[in-house]
């Protein structure tokens, strides 16, 4: 078996460009959609060979598990005990080097770590390149890689026939960042990657040049991108087993209905935060209204209508707040995440693919072989069995392969779907408890005016 | 596709909402007005007006007959255009139905019928439906408004043309203006706001009206911008009451779907979002009422308040004209006694209408202040009424999510 051990993301040619335009390429012509561009990058042939991870600590291995070890796995992970945190963006640099800087913070007693807590400051451009890193060692072989966190998101406004880009804000990518960050380490096998602990870990970070949108990397993207899409519809699998074709069509499903989920919910938040905006300009005409009213009592009561505005004012616009930090951001996160899971179904077609070549290629050889036997040439036979041996060796390579493809894609959407459903309870609940909230404080001001109004002689 | 709505008008929200605007109005047996029905055809809506009256003048106690919006218009205008009444505040005349906005949707919505499901359209045509009514009752909320106040007023109920609107049961074949007489509204009105202009600036000896013109030209301003306001919060407030509707049926699609116990989970938070919504858009309606209505019809009064500040101010000035034609009559000793009368004639339509004007201004203040003050009332009373039933939904729903882990 052919390991060899890279740790530098895809077959890329550094940049030739020597400085890193990482935030002026914010309108640069990589696809921007909520399709993560791991995908088309994983899909092109061959993959880097993946790393069998280096373990640190005495547990097994993580690819040859059985059964019994999978759970032990799944316990351990509750007493799980890392915090991360990704704060105060400040510009560093100016004009054209200038990019944003975050703040990675990383508090643990697991002992992988070489530090209880550990604050390093990281780029955009880091977080991506970790991204690339990590897909192009795991995905082929049946990992759900978190997908790398977008620089702006593409909303649908209600009303609209083109969807907006919207240019996240510092603190808004900072939260993204961080959840990125957190569900990478969720994964036990990402954990103990090198990649994803040197980058928490380590002051230094060697650049990440091949994530820019317009770089080699970034144009061979694309070009793999509309490859694999022609490839999909070419490859067509015998699915021998009926798990994967359900979960595929469930998978498909539930891309559509959180799409279908997330447009709404942005559009909600729209509509608040105009609403908020609407509400502080009324108060502040009521106000007026108020003190241009000669009756006293009414004057004080239409005043006092205008304080309870403005403070309903703030109150939806900490909801609308909510309604994005909470439910919108979850919903992004999961369209990707989606994508990701479907890009992981797509690598183990692929694997068939390729399973199914070598036996093609076998077959050939063998067909070969016999016409040599009898065409009597001793040389060339020698090297059709030789063929034929290395072929036969391929395919079995090919087999073991989509058999653990399959072992890991199923283990993986188990957890998957473990998460989801734990990370859409807590969610939505904690969401709930914020309208909760503010329904109560529109009582509360509500009951103050209520005397108010009485109080008019 | 909606052509003919026939609404049979007891409901209680758009009586009590008529009612409220004119608190002062006291039931009274002599002349009571309503309109008992209405109906919404493809241009025009037919309001059936119903009198019950003790006065002599009626041929018979109990009486309707149908009439339509530019018919009120024409009553309205007799008001104003009556010498008689320069004195009085005339009631403001109701707001053209406008439907075209609630057809539009409707019209979308039904080329769109094969773009959405079943479940959806039905959705959505109920809920243009309920806004089409709204939009309905409150037209003819105002209709009624008008002609109460008429019917109150210790004066106005006496007019011919008011009792000849109530029981003529032809067509009053009042048509609406063409071209040349809109024409000559324009021209009038642009004279009148020069002239008001000129009116306004002449100061008046009388403390009272002075201080009724100050305040009168900053309220009217200030409470149109109120008035456009309120409009635009609570349009926001229903589009945010929309998004939460789809989101409600987006949840459940995904709870019918799921595979995981996510399912009873979105099915549950749907329903949540189903009820909340319904509380959110009564919210945004009710303010629309209490609120927005509110303003609108104290933009539309205290207008009409400036216009009677006007025709006094008009009076005054013809009134100091006459002086000064009196004095130079006498001066040159001819023309006196012509002068005299014009003079005696100004005087006492000023005083006159002086007098009146008094006593409307005292009143539209007294009116002014106990309606904002029911309003106000109810308004933060159903704001607390909805807040309690939303946090009662969402605070169950929790409790229920939160044992089901």
């Amino acid at each position: 078996e052919d390991i060899s051990s890279s740790s530098n993301g895809p077959k890329a040619e550094p940049m030739l460009l020597d400085h890193d335009p990482d935030d002026l390429f914010a309108e640069a012509t990589e696809e921007v959609s909520l399709d993560s561009p791991e995908r088309q990058m994983i899909l092109s042939d061959g993959p880097s060979p993946a790393i069998t991870p280096v373990t640190i600590n005495p547990r097994a291995d993580v690819f040859d598990r059985s059964p019994d070890q999978d759970e032990d796995e799944e316990e351990n992970r509750d007493t799980f005990d890392i915090q991360i945190s990704v704060s105060d963006p400040e510009k560093v640099g100016d004009g054209m080097n200038a990019y944003m800087a975050y703040k990675v913070t990383t508090k643990t007693s697991l002992s992988i770590f070489s530090r209880d807590e550990v604050c390093v400051k990281r780029r955009f451009s880091d977080f991506l390149g970790l991204h690339s890193k990590l897909a192009s060692k795991y995905m082929h072989i049946g990992y759900i890689v978190p997908p790398a966190p977008e620089k702006s998101i593409v909303g649908q406004r209600l009303g609209r026939r083109s969807s907006a880009v919207t240019e996240l804000d510092p603190d808004a990518k900072a939260c993204l960042c961080c959840r990125y960050l957190l569900r990478t380490v969720k994964q036990p096998a990402l954990l103990k990657d090198p990649d994803v602990l040197q980058f928490l870990e380590s002051s230094e970070l060697p650049r990440a040049v091949s994530t820019q949108a317009l770089s080699g990397a970034g144009i061979l993207r694309m070009v793999n991108k509309a490859a694999d899409a022609v490839n999909k519809m070419t490859i067509k699998m015998n699915e021998s087993d009926a798990w994967f074709e359900e979960k595929q069509q469930q998978f498909e499903n539930l891309d559509v209905q959180l799409r279908k989920l997330h447009a709404s919910v942005e559009s909600l938040v729209f509509h608040r935060k105009e609403l908020s905006v609407n509400t502080a300009s009324f108060a502040k005409s009521a106000a007026m209204l108020g003190n241009s009213e000669d009756h006293t009592a009414l004057s004080r009561a239409l005043s006092q209508l205008a304080e309870v505005e403005e403070k309903i004012d703030q109150l939806h616009q900490d909801q609308a707040c909510a309604d994005f930090y909470l439910i919108s951001e979850l919903l992004g996160d999961y369209v990707r995440l989606i994508t990701a899971v479907k890009g992981v179904f797509d690598q183990r077609m692929k694997t068939w693919a390729k399973c199914q070549d070598a036996q093609v290629m076998l077959q050939r050889k063998r067909e070969a072989e016999a016409k040599l036997q009898h065409a009597n040439k001793p040389d060339k036979l020698q090297q059709a069995k030789d063929e034929i041996r290395e072929w036969e060796g391929k395919v079995q390579q090919g087999e073991r392969d989509f058999e653990q493809i399959s072992k890991n894609i199923r283990r993986e959407v188990g957890r998957f779907e473990k998460d989801r459903v734990k990370d859409f309870r807590v969610v939505i609940i904690k969401y709930l408890e914020s309208l909760v909230h503010t329904q109560q404080q529109l009582i509360k001001y509500w009951e103050a005016f209520l005397p108010e109004a009485k109080a008019i002689a | 596709m909606m052509s003919n709505l026939d609404i049979n008008f007891f409901f209680e929200d758009f009586r009590l909402n008529a009612y409220i605007l004119n608190v002062d109005l006291q039931t009274d047996a002599t002349l009571q007005v309503d309109i008992s029905d209405a109906l919404s055809e493809r241009d025009k809506v037919k309001f059936t007006v119903h009198t019950k009256s003790t006065l002599p003048n009626f041929k018979q106690n109990e009486f309707s007959v149908v009439r339509q919006h530019e018919e009120f218009i024409w009553l309205h205008d007799s008001f104003v255009e009556n010498e008689e009444y320069a004195g009085y505040i005339i009631p403001p005349s109701p707001p053209r139905p406008d439907f075209d906005a609630s057809r539009e949707k409707l019209q979308k919505l039904g080329e769109g019928e094969g773009s959405m499901t079943k479940e959806e359209f039905t959705k959505m045509k109920q809920e243009l439906e309920a806004e089409y009514l709204a939009i309905f009752k409150k037209t003819v909320a105002m209709h009624e408004v008008f002609l109460c106040r008429v019917a109150a007023h210790p004066v106005l109920r006496k007019d011919l043309n008011f009792h000849v609107f109530l029981e003529y049961n032809q067509d009053l074949s009042v048509r609406g203006k063409n071209k040349k007489e809109k024409l000559e509204d324009f021209f009038k009105n642009v004279v009148k706001s020069a002239d008001g202009v000129l009116v306004a600036g002449v100061k008046d000896v009388d403390d009272f009206f002075e201080h009724e013109k100050t305040f009168l030209l900053e309220y009217h301003n200030r409470v149109k911008d109120s008035s456009a306001k309120s409009d635009r919060m609570i349009r926001s407030h229903k589009s945010a009451a929309d998004d939460i509707n789809r989101i409600a049926s987006t949840l459940y699609t995904l709870g019918t779907q799921d595979s995981t116990d996510l399912c009873k989970f979105f099915l549950k938070v749907s329903e949540l979002f189903e009820k909340t919504r319904k509380i959110e858009a009564r919210v945004a309606a009710d303010e629309d009422l209490k609120l927005a209505d509110l303003l609108k019809y104290y933009l539309r009064e205290s207008q009409a308040a400036k216009d009677l500040l006007y025709r006094r101010g008009r009076a005054l000035v013809d009134y100091e004209n006459a002086n000064k034609a009196l004095d130079k009559a006498r001066a040159k000793n001819k023309d006196v006694l012509q002068a005299e009368t014009t003079q005696q004639v100004c005087c006492q339509k000023f005083e006159k209408i002086s007098e009146s004007a008094k006593q409307e201004l005292i009143d539209f203040k007294t009116r002014r202040v106990a309606a904002f003050r029911k309003n106000l009332v109810e308004l933060a009373e159903l704001e607390l009424k909805h807040a309690k039933g939303n946090l009662q939904l969402l605070q169950s729903c929790l409790g229920v999510l939160k044992g089901d882990t």
